[in-house]
């Protein structure tokens, strides 16, 4: 033991040396924050409070407007625009569900079996970042075009019956209808689905695996008993990084369909720059904001992954 | 507890293991008889835990076949394996309590009532106040007795340990050794228990199989590997031995060897190597069976006992043992233990003495074969 050998520094130069670092140590953290906390103030609480404000604002673009706490406004806003409130949150969920049932088995295979394969897929997997989201999202305006490719095949397997007596698509056509949305939703979130599953699949032990196969489980009912909820923390943030800003879209809806499968976020676009009516896209984007942070607050309560992270 | 009568025999056929040209298992014949505690010892990579996990169907056999009572299940998946492992991790489910982990088993049988069963077998490995807490709320010890637990609870006729108590301290470990050998007793079925500590292996096991480069060097009872290795390789590594190289001088009832400018002798039935006149043969001494006199007392030591004289370099005080090291023509190294009952002040670094031991306690090894092989180095016992 060569510690005890030598010889401990006397007690009051010892107490002096250590107290003056371990202040700065506890303001560390305050100081990694700050960036954080500025950036948070500036962009986001500010931005809040005004558009809160704005929200409950009247007058017009000409007289100017000003705060009279008018909250008629939202009800307005409510009753007027709640089919595409509902059409959001349907067509958000949709994708989100399609994204989970596409990107779980991805994952599943690059955490499990890709081996050497790994990061290579995983770079496929982000690899269509590489190109802006509008172009991508055009693209599949002509991938969709009427005549094209997908829907002739679509219509020589008669799929087109099916989803046009859905009212999914139309019956020689997909474009510009909500099938076409929820296409675009899909494919622009799937990677927010993929990576977080993928990361909470890959920390998963492998040797649970074999000892739920040799405490009698099938490889199915393992998947259902073992790795399934101990990928819960990655399916419950997959699904918000997907169904959260699914929800608040409107690229997608604005050109990949038409004027009956408009979402909410096309509205409030529309009514901050075409309309410049500052109230009622203020008001809008509250609701929206609530609606999502009610459903949630009560989706993560009841997957109940807190044990898990 | 219901003991599982329906058990039979481990037998391992001609069972091999190859990773592309590396062959991990040898073709490899081993009986496991029911009941028994049956410890595969060996440094790591030696082959043992692949061995354990074709067993358990968690690895492919290469060539072989693995029965079980008489039946082959070397086909089977291993959850149509009536064999549970408590895994070297314990690899224990994160995301449910001590006692849906130790329900796991059943439940996947189809076993409703379960209830009953957990609380028992949580009892016998003295847990039963955890049931309701989950695996990283407990410590090391009580997650490896969980992990025995929730194997045990579904009575599979072979229990399969790989290094179970190699993630925890001593002293833990020491209690854990007792207490899995109680449990054993207890419900009477066959362990296979995988361990690099030839401690750990000698204290728990009826039978000790040797493992080295794939392939069981040899197999026994723990005492009898003890006294009578057949390699330099089981020598070396269950306990410490003295390996002195010497040339047969002459074979009758005893051996006649000549070594370090001296004559040796062990008795025929107790070499396993062939002896020729002429002929190298590797004599082996335990430390422990070695008395030692200082120079000046030579003459008070009995006819018929093996002698090497040398001089003691080093010493050290264990408590009940003196351990010395001494050089001689005969060895550079040899390792003395004394117990210290009446100890000659004069033994000290840099003393002359004399080795003197009973012939009978001497072994023969073939000169053949490697003399250091399974000596503990640095790196094996980090």
């Amino acid at each position: 033991m060569t510690v005890t050998k030598e010889a401990p520094p006397a007690p009051v130069t010892a107490e002096l040396k250590v107290r003056k670092p371990s202040t700065r140590k506890r303001l560390v953290p305050y100081w990694l924050l700050l960036p954080g906390i500025l950036w948070l103030l500036v962009f986001f609480a500010l931005p809040l409070v005004y558009q809160a404000s704005t929200s409950v604002q009247t007058g017009s673009l000409e007289k100017g407007f000003e705060v009279t706490w008018h909250f008629q406004t939202y009800w307005d806003a409510l009753t007027d625009y709640y089919p595409q409130f509902v059409r959001s949150l349907l067509y958000a969920g949709t994708a989100t569900l399609l994204c989970l049932l596409l990107g779980y088995p991805l994952a599943y295979l690059i955490a499990f079996k890709a081996g050497r394969w790994r990061n290579v897929v995983l770079v496929l997997v982000i690899a269509p970042f590489f190109t802006s989201f509008l172009i991508r999202t055009l693209a599949w305006k002509t991938i969709l075009a009427d005549g094209g490719a997908v829907v002739d095949v679509l219509n020589t397997l008669h799929v087109l019956d099916v989803t046009s007596w859905l009212g999914w698509t139309e019956s020689n056509r997909v474009l510009a209808t909500p099938m076409a949305v929820v296409c675009g939703l899909t494919y622009n979130f799937l990677p927010f689905m993929i990576l977080p599953l993928y990361t909470s699949l890959e920390r998963i032990d492998g040797r649970l695996h074999e000892a739920a196969g040799d405490l009698y489980a099938t490889p199915a009912t393992t998947f259902r008993k073992v790795t399934f909820p101990l990928s819960m923390p990655g399916v419950v943030s997959g699904t918000l990084l997907t169904f959260i800003p699914a929800s608040g879209d409107y690229v997608n809806a604005e050109l990949l369909g038409s004027t009956d499968t408009k979402m909410v976020g096309s509205v409030i676009q529309t009514q901050f720059l075409r309309v410049l009516d500052y109230p009622t896209a203020a008001a809008l984007s509250f609701i929206l904001m609530a609606v999502v942070l009610i459903m949630v607050t009560v989706y993560i309560r009841r997957s109940g992954t807190e044990d898990l992270v | 507890m219901t003991q599982q009568q329906t058990g039979g025999d481990v037998r391992l056929t001609g069972i091999s293991k190859t990773y592309g040209s590396f062959e991990a298992v040898k073709p490899l014949d081993l009986t496991v008889p029911q009941g028994s505690f049956f410890a595969l010892l060996g440094a790591s990579g030696c082959g043992k835990t692949t061995t354990l996990r074709m067993i358990a169907g968690l690895e492919e056999a290469t060539t072989g076949t693995v029965s079980l009572g008489g039946q082959d299940i070397t086909g089977l998946p291993p959850y149509k394996r009536p064999v549970n492992t408590v895994f070297q991790s314990y690899a224990l489910f994160p995301h449910l309590d001590i006692s849906e982990n130790v329900a796991f088993g059943l439940r996947r049988r189809g076993i409703k009532s379960v209830k009953k069963q957990v609380a028992e077998m949580l009892e016998l490995v003295q847990l039963g106040d955890f049931a309701k807490r989950k695996p990283h709320q407990l410590s090391g010890g009580q997650q490896q007795r969980v992990a025995v637990a929730r194997a045990l609870i579904n009575h599979p006729q072979v229990l399969l340990l790989d290094e179970p108590l190699g993630a925890l301290d001593l002293k833990l470990r020491r209690q854990m050794q007792l207490e899995l050998k109680r449990i054993q007793t207890e419900v009477g079925i066959t362990f296979i228990h995988v361990t690099h500590d030839q401690e750990e292996a000698m204290t728990m096991a009826d039978t000790v199989a040797v493992m080295n480069g794939g392939r069981v060097e040899q197999l026994g009872a723990p005492a009898d590997l003890y006294e009578n290795p057949r390699t330099t390789f089981v020598a070396n590594f269950l306990g410490t031995s003295n390996l002195i190289e010497g040339e047969v001088v002459s074979a009758g009832t005893d051996i006649v060897v000549a070594a370090g400018g001296g004559k040796l002798r062990l008795p025929t039935d107790r070499c396993t190597a062939p002896t020729v006149n002429g002929g190298k043969l590797l004599l082996g001494v335990r430390p422990e069976k070695i008395s030692l006199a200082h120079a000046d007392d030579a003459d008070a030591i009995a006819d018929g006992r093996n002698r090497v004289t040398g001089r003691i370099v080093d010493s050290s005080f264990i408590g009940v043992s003196t351990q010395y090291v001494v050089e001689s023509p005969a060895g550079e190294a040899l390792q003395v233990y004394e117990q210290n009952i009446e100890r000659d002040a004069r033994l000290t670094p840099g003393a002359e003495v004399v080795l003197h031991w009973n012939p009978a306690h001497t072994f023969g090894l073939d000169a053949a074969q490697d003399i250091d092989a399974g000596v503990e180095t640095v790196e094996d016992a980090a």
